[in-house]
């Protein structure tokens, strides 16, 4: 079997080689170094970096805080979604075509304008001190940053789907007396349910990795409210490149897991899509 | 989603769609979106610029008179000219080879160009490290060459690339897979080069999609932090960015300088924001 399909359309070679190259130069030759350096660790170093008491503490809020950011864009993402796609509002093209600032604003802005929107004497903030919610520098603060950078995921992933119910079928449900949970139930929800887990599952993925939006209102401190990319780039300040390989791998390796689920949820969400095709 | 109005003009004439229940599951889910993105998307947007002019518009204006200021803005518009340009070459020589030809381990090459966006980014500056820092791979060879990648601009801009890495090309692939060989086909047959063809008709067609792609791979170039944070070693005037600039200004407590390098780059953004709205308008469609 030949490496390709024979084509009259030129330059597949000039273009794979380049595209090949650069892949490897810019992004396979750096990642590998950071697998080696990682690897060229003793064992028993390697885990004791990655299981030390602030690693785990650092994992636990990076993946719980990521965790609990990804379950709110599910329901407010959908909340967002079937607003933009259902509902005619005055400003709906203006709040759709907002849901992408997220993308678009430096992590940096977003981590210090929510800080000060959220600190003691900030517009909300002041509102949240009376009732004891102190947002800002806990966990609190990790989380809202994570929520505001991964939002876009899911509602993005949500509007084409909620396009796609079956209006028809909601109204043939409602005709014949269905309530109106029971159609959310047995027609919507099926329907946008790849959408919805693929959305969650890029929320997650975006928000493990995030830092700068983080550091800002974080507070940053250890066991407490330091995210695992800040343990990494405090190994990486005190020049212990092997540690911080280590910690990176770890994330890598979650990283990839997630990508893997991504990809098998699309396909499934391809697969449910062909059958109500049918 | 420029398609919606018929889907809800329509949805109008659709019988109970009138009644009482339905009206307020409406107007709380309208209200409870508005309010959830006005108190984590609008306010603190409204807030980076409250706090800039904070101090008057003088004190505003004078923040850019800061040589560190200036130095900054001029290292990340350096770096974005660098950059943008290569993603695009690269991203372009990408989406014709994966989008116009079939061969065994496509699937394999799409999933390793869209790696750079799974990974967190203060990995993808530490690869960089590793790689040419002082105690890395080439880091001895380097030392003894007087050539210094880590803590200087090539630094930068290589953290910078690998960030930005898969916007053009994400935007371009499924975008010429779509689109389908048959003119360029017709125009090789005819006796057109392979350069004349992509010039004059494959570019044509995908210019939207290109234009897209360039703008936000430029927005992320511009704005990239932990990347750049963890290659940069922080040397004031001279290796850190706008997003770098913000975080030491910051630090220090000088709000009106930080939230004005940090206005500069929200506009950014919102121009971005523009520039996708009208280029979904012209009827290519993103994702």
């Amino acid at each position: 079997m030949s490496l390709r399909t024979p084509s009259v359309l030129p330059g597949f070679g000039l273009t794979l080689g380049f595209t090949t190259f650069f892949l490897s130069a810019i992004v396979l030759l750096p990642l590998a170094a950071l697998v080696a350096a990682a690897g060229s660790m003793h064992l028993t170093d390697l885990w004791h970096v990655i299981s030390s008491a602030r690693a785990l503490g650092s994992y636990r809020l990076s993946f719980g805080a990521s965790l609990l950011a990804a379950s709110i864009n599910l329901v407010f993402g959908f909340v967002i979604a079937w607003t933009l796609t259902r509902y005619e509002f005055p400003g709906r093209k203006l709040i759709d075509a907002l849901i992408d600032m997220p993308f678009a604003l430096p992590t940096a802005v977003s981590g210090i304008a929510l800080t000060t929107v959220f600190a003691q004497n900030g517009w909300i903030g002041r509102y949240l001190e009376p009732l004891g919610i102190q947002v800002a520098y806990t966990w609190l603060g990790v989380t809202l940053a994570l929520t505001l950078i991964s939002m876009p995921f899911t509602v993005r992933t949500l509007q084409p789907a909620l396009l796609e119910v079956q209006r028809d079928l909601e109204d043939a449900a409602e005709t014949l007396g269905a309530g109106r949970f029971y159609v959310f139930r047995r027609i919507i929800l099926p329907t946008v349910l790849p959408a919805l887990l693929t959305g969650f599952t890029l929320s997650f993925a975006r928000a493990v990795g995030e830092y700068g939006s983080v550091i800002f209102i974080a507070g940053n401190l250890p066991m407490k409210t330091e995210i695992t990319p800040l343990l990494i780039v405090i190994h990486l300040e005190e020049f212990d490149y092997q540690g911080a390989a280590a910690l990176g791998v770890v994330m890598l390796t979650i990283s990839f897991g997630v990508l893997l689920a991504i990809n098998l949820l699309q396909a499934w969400g391809r697969r449910q899509h062909l059958r109500a095709a049918h | 989603m420029a398609g919606l109005p018929a889907a809800v003009a329509e949805d109008a004439r659709r019988p109970g769609q009138h009644t009482w229940m339905h009206s307020i599951v409406r107007w709380l889910f309208i209200a409870l979106s508005l309010a959830f993105l006005a108190a984590v998307l609008l306010a603190p947007l409204a807030t980076v610029f409250a706090m800039a002019l904070a101090k008057g518009l003088a004190a505003y204006l004078h923040s850019f008179a800061d040589p560190d200021t200036a130095a900054a803005i001029r290292l990340t518009l350096l770096t974005a000219a660098v950059v943008v340009p290569l993603n695009t070459v690269f991203g372009l020589a990408a989406a014709w080879a994966i989008g116009k030809f079939e061969f065994r381990g496509k699937s394999i090459l799409i999933t390793l160009i869209d790696l750079p966006l799974a990974i967190s980014p203060v990995i993808s500056g530490m690869v960089f490290l590793l790689l040419f820092g002082l105690h890395g791979w080439f880091g001895a060879w380097l030392e003894d060459h007087d050539i210094s990648i880590v803590f200087a601009l090539p630094g930068i801009i290589l953290a910078t690339m690998f960030v930005t890495f898969p916007y053009v090309a994400r935007e371009l692939i499924p975008l010429m897979q779509q689109l389908g060989n048959d003119e360029e086909e017709a125009a090789i047959t005819l006796g057109a080069g392979g350069w004349m063809t992509f010039f004059r008709v494959t570019l044509p067609k995908v210019r939207w999609g290109l234009v897209y792609g360039m703008v936000l791979c430029n927005a992320r170039a511009m704005g990239e932090f932990g990347a750049v944070s963890v290659v940069s070693g922080h040397i004031r005037g001279l290796t850190n960015t706008m997003p770098l600039h913000i975080e030491i200004l910051y630090n220090e407590y000088n709000f009106v300088g930080a939230f004005a390098v940090a206005s500069l780059l929200t506009l950014l953004a919102v121009l971005t924001l523009l520039v996708k709205t009208l280029v979904e308008r012209t009827g290519y469609r993103g994702h």
